[in-house]
């Protein structure tokens, strides 16, 4: 049963990804900027893999033969070459699992924080506890990610308790596993502060809706009338309850985390794929851009998809159509 | 005195009616940019790049209180360190005028006028809020940089809405293989991280265009990120409405379908396009400041707050230049106020709503 649903699931979201292909080629493809153009400046770079570029784009062919190519190629894994001459595969993968890291590093302490403060302030409804969660939340909300990241930056320079940006220090490989491990949280502190400040308000607001939802049905009614402890009826009833409609926030949250990181991975000079699609952009890498514009969106649809099987197996009710 | 019920229970919610105010007062700033600037867009002073503010005394040397004056600066290099420093010029005050004649421009963008709310006496300099890099006026850039700021989140809104509703409209309404289609096509918008969609539509932009036609551009491709979510949140609303017997009875009596979704459709969303209106002008203003703030979005010498802050990523610059931060506050303080204001809007007009 729930294998067909995956299945299903997977089945569905092919058509979307071909279509987010096709936008995304055009879209690039049809903007006065010649693919090749940065390669070619390129001393570095041998007229065999010019050559090569132009036979794998089929830039001599009509422009939606070179889409069927350009496909052809992604599906096979092979991305192309970047401006620098490197392979734009190893390069997006590498960014890719930083990316990932941080993202599930943020949605970790933004469940681990925002449920408890959701509950709380659902518990104490209208009280001034409360009041204060909405609007520090809505202070949260609203600070620019970059500023906040400007200004974590000065106070990691001012006080030398944080590196300032990257993700390993300099003799990161002459350490051992452990102090490898420790380097990397100390690394990923401050960006993971930034994005999970942001993140918590959204969250923290939904559980407290979705609490005081599930407090005013008539189950729980039921059970206090049954005459359940008060925490009893909370841990054992309304809890669950509140926190699954949380899940299929969780694909919605991973999309924003992606697009979010973008402007704090760059200030952070940290070596994310966000970061990487901007130096592209910048330095109008076409086969870069491309590709990681690809990954970035089979890393959505894919945490989607997560969400979803994830919210199957908690409530088995729920049909997706 | 005010009748509408909703407005009052808004009146009656201080911490919105405060941000609402503050609205007011960031949008007359820039409305009237040009009579509250100390100086024009064009002005730059390249002999004291990275003034700080001017100190502003109400209290002269003897401790009696006074006219407001100022002092100029000098650029002195300090031998010892060999770091240039900005020493007030104490041999001559220069009082603040207020209404008094200066640059040129037209007011409220029609008018031609030279009166100025704030200005300082002939050969006087009065920086407010210090100098940048280029010699330009931070506080003035800041109103200009505003207008920018501030208006491109509502512009994009007229583009990106109407889209929305049209589309989720039809799709809704007509159902079947368009529907499909249509929503398959929304959700491939929905499924590109929409900040990389935003920095490449922004990066092929031709250069070599204007400030307004760069402006006209980026407003349109911050509505372009934005409608295909809302559009999907419409259908499924139009889905639910259009089972409703008065539709039914439209098109019973024979009622054109272009009739049945502008008239009947599209007017019932309208308090989840209230919500989602108040809710969404924030983040195309975030939206904006972040393109900015990457030089991909307003260029130099226009100014905007984003742009304005890319001179903040300098170390230098934060920790002892920290008025060049004030933009970023300034968001802050925007974004904050809106989602208030969006937030008891949405309680009033939906208590149930689960729109976050």
């Amino acid at each position: 049963m729930l294998w067909a649903f995956i299945l299903k699931r997977i089945f569905q979201s092919i058509p979307i990804i071909i279509m987010v292909s096709i936008i995304s080629f055009f879209l690039i493809r049809l903007s006065p900027v010649d693919p090749l153009a940065e390669l070619k400046l390129n001393p570095a770079i041998s007229k065999e893999t010019l050559e090569y570029e132009k036979q794998r784009l089929g830039l001599d062919k009509p422009i939606y033969m070179q889409y069927v190519y350009w496909a052809k190629n992604f599906i096979k894994g092979d991305m192309g070459t970047s401006v620098t001459g490197e392979k734009v595969s190893s390069k997006i993968k590498e960014r890719m699992l930083n990316t990932l890291l941080l993202s599930f590093s943020v949605l970790f302490w933004t469940w681990i924080i925002g449920i408890p403060i959701g509950v709380i302030a659902a518990l104490n409804y209208r009280s001034v506890y409360d009041r204060f969660l909405t609007i520090f939340s809505s202070i949260g909300m609203a600070i620019p990610s970059f500023f906040f990241a400007i200004l974590l930056l000065i106070f990691a320079q001012k006080t030398g308790l944080f590196p300032i940006g990257g993700l390993t220090s300099a003799g990161f490989y002459n350490m051992n596993i452990f102090e490898k491990t420790l380097d990397v949280i100390h690394h990923l502190f401050l960006p993971t502060l930034v994005l999970t400040t942001i993140s918590l308000a959204g969250l923290s607001r939904q559980m407290r809706a979705n609490l005081l939802d599930v407090l005013d049905s008539d189950y729980v009614k039921f059970a206090r009338a049954r005459g359940l402890s008060e925490t009893k009826v909370i841990i054992k009833h309304a809890l669950r309850n509140a926190i699954n409609p949380l899940v299929t926030l969780l694909g919605f949250e991973f999309a924003g985390l992606l697009s979010g990181a973008a402007l704090t991975e760059y200030v952070f000079q940290y070596p994310g794929l966000g970061r990487l699609i901007l130096e592209a952009v910048l330095k109008s890498d076409i086969n870069l851009v491309m590709a990681s514009l690809m990954i970035g969106s089979f890393m959505l649809i894919l945490g989607n998809i997560l969400a979803d099987i994830l919210l199957k197996i908690t409530d088995p009710r729920v049909r997706v159509g | 005195m005010i009748k509408n019920p909703k407005m009052r229970q808004f009146l009656k919610d201080k911490i919105s009616v405060s941000a609402f105010f503050v609205l007011v007062i960031l949008y007359t700033a820039i409305l009237f940019a040009g009579f509250f600037a100390t100086y024009s867009k064009e002005y730059s002073n390249r002999k004291l790049s990275y003034a700080p503010p001017s100190n502003v005394y109400f209290i002269d040397k003897e401790g009696r209180f006074t006219k407001p004056y100022t002092y100029n600066y000098n650029r002195v290099l300090n031998k010892d360190t060999l770091s240039v420093e900005y020493r007030q010029d104490r041999t001559k005050k220069y009082y603040l005028k207020f209404f008094k004649k200066g640059f040129e421009y037209k007011f409220l963008g029609l008018i031609p006028c030279t009166r100025h709310f704030i200005s300082v006496e002939d050969g006087g300099e009065l920086y407010l809020l210090g100098l940048d890099i280029n010699g330009r006026d931070n506080f003035s850039r800041i109103l200009y940089g505003g207008q920018i700021s501030l208006t491109i989140g509502f512009l994009a809104l007229f583009i990106s809405f109407p889209i929305g509703l049209l589309y989720g409209g039809a799709s809704g309404y007509l159902g079947g293989f368009i529907d499909t289609l249509m929503m398959r096509f929304a959700e491939a918008i929905m499924s590109i991280p929409s900040f990389y969609l935003l920095i490449i539509l922004a990066a092929i932009l031709p250069s070599g265009m204007t400030s307004s036609q760069r402006f006209a551009l980026i407003t349109v491709i911050l509505a372009l990120i934005g409608w295909a979510g809302f559009a999907r949140v419409v259908r499924g609303m139009v889905l639910s409405i259009k089972t409703q017997d008065y539709i039914r009875a439209a098109e019973v009596s024979g009622a054109s379908k272009k009739r049945i979704i502008l008239k009947h459709i599209i007017p019932q969303t309208s308090s989840y396009v209230i919500i989602a209106i108040a809710l969404s002008i924030p983040s195309y203003i975030l939206a904006e400041s972040g393109l900015s703030f990457l030089g991909l979005g307003i260029q130099q010498p226009d100014a905007s707050w984003g742009n304005m802050l890319k001179e903040a990523q300098e170390f230098a610059n934060i920790v002892y230049r920290p008025w060049l931060l004030v933009p970023g506050f300034l968001i802050f303080i925007a974004v904050l106020s809106y989602n208030l204001i969006g937030d008891t809007i949405r309680d009033i007009l939906d208590p149930k709503s689960k729109v976050m």
